[in-house]
């Protein structure tokens, strides 16, 4: 089990007006045991429009690997300062991380989507494992993802 | 130095190198493995191998080439990410391409010990102390050797460390190549490089339309499947997505619909040197490289353990002295050139020795010389070996450049004794260029300049005896080298010769002794001799053991010396009273220097008298039946013809090719070295063509062998001196 509570300085895309109204928001990654080294991850949000949003979390210290990140990296031209302050050690197979952060209530409801690229070394990069629309409701529902998380869940 | 820059790498870092280098050897297996058991497309485009895919997996989402040909395909099923190893003569799946369990493991034991961050460190820091090793041990073997030239010359010494050497030289650059490889790599995966990906082609304008079939595009079909590194496709769904083409010439950008080349980049002059080193290291592009690196990488467990030895064997052998005077207060200054450490236990017992007279004295290493600091010296007493021809040893750097400049000699005297062993080129050299620079500078000598012969304690005893003489006090140097438990041999016959002749002489055959295994097993058995070791025998009432060559080696299953009877010789007295049954102590010492090597080059011997005794020993051990002479002076064929039997014996049976025999006290005396003018012609027809010349006997003998040499080996341009140099003429002289 992996904890961290970072003070989370979200990326300035999701710096909006009100962000006075902000709450405190756990997400929680478990990894399926997939029989390899410790797994990348990238957390970030696209809009409504399917724009790149902004930068939750990076799992994985070495930006040379970033480019496997496909989704995150196209989106942000694998620009490092996205995720300044708010990276953390790679995940290993079967570990869980669990990361705290202050999320702005107008991100909720908005058309959010909540997105995790993941890769793992020498095995196949999954961009997009897991697409989960970011909504008060969907909170505490675990979803699945497509090969290296076996489940991912949020609550308030 | 050096040698300190080599040993403490070694001794710190052994173990993390003994990981580094076994997990290493072992991987370099799989991309061999994984180049053999792959397909390889025979002239095939890029586009002609993505159709075949295709056929199968329609949904293909990537395709990688690893550097071994190996094809991999990618793609989804049902939502679930699939990939597998493909036949690129068909399309299909022929294995999984999830990765062997076992390399992963032993990949993470390799670079990161099964840790992160932090193992990779370690492993680096391993990496680096084998660099250290490779470049300081590299050094030093050429500095043994006497030059890089003579790399390959052959060796002499203990087992352990002719090992250590042997390795290191044929071992050493494929072990510089990996550890260097291995740092770049290193800084590589910490970002310390500027190899990093080129940042890439975020916004390449597409055409907007999709659908075009890969088969169709031109970049593709151009491009041949073996340059293939990957290719992306894009998401149908999204028409604003590309392909994204990398190959060995670098990166590009294709359009869905119209297949046009968008954006090229080329890799940068970084990228491209790293992919060079990651490919040297791995070996994946470069399996038998790969396999030969991974060979090379067995080694070091042995050198690890070899070098772990010679450390303890040097450490063991330490100097150990108590009362050691300061440098300013001391009146007798004690320096100490010592390569090995045993000239260390000489200046001890010398040390205690001038102590006990009531002297204060100071013992330092030669490389601490400063005459300024020995402020109530009245004496300075420099005790050296010599290393390789006539090089400084390695507690004596740079002495002899402090020597030559200081600007006038000090009024203290001055003493220098050499140690090292007459069979070796360059003997004491080094001790007499010593003496020779502080004469030339002026200093006051104390005594003359004396020698020690392969750790004589009667030599050494000697030069005490004029020292204390000098110093107007009674000095009786006592040695005890280092050596060996002895051993108590029981004689098991004894053949008398040359009673007649006013030369008692007999060869002496004792048991072989059968010391418990764990004596054996840490080096302290009776040890595997050969024929030109020497046994040392303790003779009763004395500490000073006497040196005899060995005429048998331990497959004979017997020891053998021979022994002359010396009218005041305390132990050859002793040696002489011994009847079958009686009992000697006795240990063995290896003289490596005077071994009949293992090759099969002609010998050409040459002994007189007791002298006799290794030269039969290398013949009775020719069962390969290498071409031997034997040249043999004796003063009576009917007296003293020392294994007469045995000789005609061997030349039955071909050990020995031929015989020449001078008699001094015959109707035409002669000696050996007429004998050999006479043969002058085939002598030096067998030395042109390889042959070794070895010779034992005394001193006189062995200087009458070399000048009638000289004056043989002339007219084919070369001299006993050349052959010296080469280890082709050895002598062991008493």
């Amino acid at each position: 089990m992996k904890k961290i509570m970072p003070t989370i300085a979200l990326a300035a895309a999701l710096t909006l007006p009100c962000l006075a109204q902000a709450r405190p928001l756990k997400l929680t990654t478990t990894l399926t045991n997939y029989g390899g080294d410790g797994a990348y991850l990238a957390i970030y949000l696209t809009n409504a429009q399917g724009g790149y949003a902004g930068s939750l979390w990076m799992a994985g210290r070495k930006s040379k690997y970033y480019a496997h990140l496909s989704g995150w990296h196209r989106a942000t031209g694998g620009n490092s300062t996205e995720i300044n302050g708010i990276t953390g050690a790679s995940v290993g197979a079967g570990r869980t991380l669990e990361i705290s952060l202050d999320l702005a209530d107008a991100l909720f409801d908005a058309g959010y989507t909540l997105h995790v690229d993941a890769a793992v070394e020498d095995m196949r990069d999954s961009p997009n494992e897991v697409a989960v629309p970011l909504t008060t409701a969907g909170a505490k529902t675990p979803v699945g993802g497509r090969r290296y998380v076996s489940s991912l869940a949020y609550s308030f | 130095m050096i040698r300190v820059v080599h040993r403490w790498p070694g001794l710190v870092a052994g173990l993390l190198v003994l990981v580094l280098s076994l997990s290493g050897a072992l991987l370099s297996i799989f991309p061999v493995v994984e180049r053999l058991s792959s397909v390889q497309p025979a002239a095939l485009s890029t586009a002609e191998l993505v159709e075949r895919i295709q056929a199968v997996h329609p949904g293909v989402e990537q395709i990688r080439r690893k550097p071994s040909g190996r094809i991999i395909a990618y793609w989804s099923e049902n939502g679930v990410p699939r990939a597998a190893v493909m036949d690129p003569a068909t399309g299909r799946d022929i294995a999984s391409a999830d990765p062997n369990p076992f390399e992963r493991w032993l990949t993470r034991l390799h670079r990161s010990l099964l840790f992160g961050d932090g193992g990779r460190m370690a492993m680096a820091a391993g990496a680096a102390a084998m660099l250290v090793l490779a470049v300081s041990g590299a050094m030093l073997v050429a500095r043994r050797a006497g030059g890089w030239r003579r790399w390959f010359s052959p060796l002499r010494g203990p087992f352990a460390a002719r090992l250590h050497v042997e390795l290191a030289r044929i071992a050493v650059a494929g072990l510089l190549l990996s550890s260097a490889t291995a740092l770049w790599m290193t800084a590589s995966t910490f970002d310390l490089l500027l190899d990093g990906p080129s940042s890439p082609v975020t916004e390449v304008e597409g055409s907007g339309r999709t659908g075009m079939p890969v088969a169709g595009m031109d970049v593709l079909k151009r491009t041949s499947a073996s340059e293939l590194r990957s290719l992306s496709f894009p998401d149908p769904a999204d028409a604003t997505d590309v392909f994204t083409l990398k190959t060995d010439r670098g990166t590009g950008h294709l359009d869905q619909g119209t297949g046009a080349l968008l954006a090229w980049s080329d890799p940068s002059a970084w990228q491209r040197v790293s992919e060079a080193i990651y490919m040297l290291h791995t070996g994946r592009g470069a399996a038998a490289l790969g396999l030969v690196l991974g060979f090379m990488a067995l080694s070091v467990p042995v050198m690890v353990g070899t070098g772990f030895v010679l450390w303890f064997a040097g450490w063991r052998a330490r100097p150990r002295i108590h009362g050691n005077a300061a440098a300013g207060r001391a009146e007798t200054i004690l320096l100490v050139g010592s390569e090995g450490g045993s000239t260390w236990g000489f200046a001890t017992t010398l040390h205690a020795a001038l102590s006990a007279a009531g002297q204060t004295v100071h013992a330092a290493p030669m490389s601490s010389f400063e005459p300024a600091r020995y402020r109530q010296a009245r004496r300075i007493l420099i005790l050296t070996a010599t290393y390789g021809d006539g090089a400084a040893p390695a507690s004596a750097r740079g002495f002899l450049d402090r020597l030559k400049s200081l600007p006038a000699a000090p009024s203290v005297a001055l003493a220098v004794v050499g140690f090292g062993d007459r069979s070796f080129p360059g003997y004491c050299a080094f001790a007499q260029a010593v003496a020779d620079m502080a004469e030339a500078g002026g200093w006051r000598m104390l005594v003359p300049f004396m020698t020690v012969n392969r750790q004589s304690p009667q030599d050494f005893a000697g030069w005490g005896r004029s020292l204390g003489a000098a110093m107007g006090i009674a000095l009786e140097l006592v040695h005890h080298p280092v050596r060996p438990a002895a051993f108590p041999l029981t004689l098991v016959s004894r053949r008398d010769y040359g009673a007649d002749v006013q030369a008692p002489t007999a060869i002496l055959r004792f048991a072989l002794p059968k010391p418990p295994f764990w004596l054996r097993l840490i080096g302290r058995g009776f040890g595997r001799f050969v024929a030109g070791d020497l046994l040392g025998v303790l003779p009763e009432r004395s500490a000073i053991p006497r040196f005899y060559s060995l005429a048998s080696g331990y497959r004979d299953g017997f020891i053998e010396i021979v022994v002359r009877k010396h009218p005041a010789g305390l132990c050859s007295g002793q040696l002489f009273e011994l009847q079958p049954g009686d009992k000697v102590n006795a240990f063995m010492r290896q003289n490596p220097g005077f071994h009949a090597s293992r090759d099969t080059a002609p010998l050409i011997l040459i002994g007189a008298g007791t002298g006799i005794g290794p030269l039969a020993g290398f013949i009775r051990a020719n069962v390969r039946r290498r071409p031997i002479c034997l040249f043999f002076g004796m003063r009576h064929p009917d007296s003293d013809f020392l294994y007469g039997e045995e000789l005609k014996g061997w030349q039955q049976s071909g050990q020995l090719l031929r015989l020449a025999t001078a008699c001094s006290r015959s109707r035409q005396p002669s000696y050996v070295q007429d004998v050999l003018r006479e043969e002058g012609g085939e002598i030096a027809r067998m030395v042109r063509k390889g042959a070794r010349v070895m010779v034992c006997g005394g001193r006189d003998m062995a200087a009458g062998v070399s000048a009638a040499l000289t004056d043989i080996l002339a007219p084919v341009g070369l001299t006993p001196a050349l052959l010296r140099a080469e280890g082709r003429y050895v002598e062991d002289v008493f």
